[in-house]
C-alpha cells in the first residue's frame, strides 16, 4: 500500500487507531485496557504490566498464566501489541510534551 | 516464538515467500520480520510505515546515527535481539564497528559528537524512566540539536520501545552473528517498508 502522508503525527495516529478501534478478535474495551495498562482483568493484568515495564523478564510461564484467562492466541497477540504500543506512546507523549515546554518562548504564555 | 500462530499461522502465500527468502539468502527470515507478516493489517503495516519513516525518511540524523539510537534504546530495554540487529546495521552504515561498541559499552566516555551523545542520554532516560522533562530537553537543545532532530529521535524511541517489548514478549529467536550481518545488509539496502 502506497503511503502518501508521511507526517509522524499522522502515522502515529494511524497505528494507534488501527490497534484500538479496528477489527480484532478481542473487544475494543479489552484492547484499550491493555493499552492503558488499567482495569485489565486477572490473570491477564500481570502479563500486560510486564510487557509495559519488564518485557525482558517475560517467560513462557507468564504466557501460560495469561492463557488461563481463556483468551485465544489471536487475542493474546492483539493484547500484547496494545500493551507494548500503549507504554511506548506514554513515553513518546512525555518526550513531545517536554520538547514543547522546553521550546516555549521565554516570558510565559502572555508574552508577546 | 511463544505464540504458535506466529510460528505457523501464516497464509500459504506468506509461507511460500518465507521459503523463497530462505532459499536465496541462506537464512530464515528473522522473527522481527515474520511478526509484521502476521495479520499485517492489524499491526505490521501501520508499524512498518511509522518505523520506515523514522529510520529512513528525511532527517538531519544519518542512517548510522538512527540505527545507533535504535541499538542504544534496545540496550536500555535489555533486548538482546534488537541490540544485535541494530548495532550490526549501525556499524555497517558507519563502516565502523568500534564506535558502536564504545557507545553501547559506556556512552559517557564514547568518542562521539556532543549533539548525538546528548540525544542518546535523553533517549536512554526516557526509555528507562518512562518520562522526561523540559530541563532534560533543554540540555539536548543546548548541545546544538534542533527541535526537528529531537522529534525525529523521539519517533525512533517510540518505534523501538514497541519492538523491544514485542521481541521479548514473543521471544524472538536470536540467530548467529552471520545471520544478523545478512539482515543488516538487507535493512541498509531496503529499510523497513
Amino acid at each position: 500500500m502506497k503511503i502518501t502522508n508521511t507526517n509522524f503525527k499522522h502515522l502515529y495516529q494511524a497505528l494507534i487507531d488501527r490497534i484500538l478501534k479496528g477489527e480484532g478478535y478481542s473487544t475494543q474495551q479489552d484492547r484499550q485496557a491493555a493499552f492503558a495498562n488499567k482495569n485489565v482483568q486477572p490473570p491477564l493484568d500481570l502479563l500486560v504490566d510486564k510487557v509495559a515495564h519488564q518485557a525482558f523478564k517475560i517467560s513462557d510461564k507468564d504466557i501460560d498464566m495469561a492463557r488461563q484467562s481463556g483468551v485465544s492466541e489471536d487475542q493474546l497477540f492483539e493484547l500484547i501489541i496494545c500493551a507494548a504500543v500503549g507504554q511506548a506512546s506514554r513515553q513518546y507523549e512525555s518526550g513531545l510534551t517536554a520538547l514543547a515546554d522546553a521550546t516555549k518562548k521565554e516570558g510565559g504564555p502572555y508574552a508577546s | 516464538m511463544r505464540l504458535e500462530i506466529l510460528n505457523s499461522g501464516y497464509r500459504f502465500g506468506t509461507k511460500l515467500l518465507f521459503g523463497i527468502i530462505r532459499l536465496f539468502s541462506g537464512y530464515p527470515l528473522p522473527d522481527a520480520a515474520r511478526l509484521v507478516f502476521y495479520r499485517p493489517g492489524f499491526y505490521g503495516d501501520p508499524a512498518k510505515n511509522f518505523t520506515h519513516r523514522a529510520m529512513r525518511g528525511p532527517s538531519a540524523w544519518s542512517v548510522g546515527d538512527r540505527e545507533l539510537m535504535a541499538a542504544y534504546i534496545s540496550r536500555m530495554n535489555e533486548c538482546n535481539f534488537c541490540v544485535k540487529a541494530h548495532s550490526a546495521v549501525s556499524a555497517k552504515a558507519y563502516n565502523n564497528t568500534a564506535i558502536v561498541e564504545e557507545v553501547l559499552a559506556d556512552l559517557k566516555i564514547a568518542s562521539i559528537d556532543l549533539p548525538l551523545k546528548a540525544t542518546l542520554i535523553m533517549l536512554g532516560k526516557l526509555t528507562r524512566e518512562n518520562s522526561i522533562n523540559a530541563a532534560d530537553m533543554r540540555a539536548v537543545l543546548d548541545s546544538g540539536v534542533s527541535s526537528e532532530q529531537i522529534e525525529d529521535a523521539l519517533a525512533i524511541c517510540f518505534a523501538f520501545n514497541i519492538t523491544n517489548r514485542l521481541a521479548d514478549a514473543f521471544n524472538f529467536y536470536v540467530p548467529s552473528d552471520k545471520a544478523f550481518d545478512a539482515g543488516a545488509s538487507y535493512l541498509l539496502k531496503r529499510g523497513y517498508a
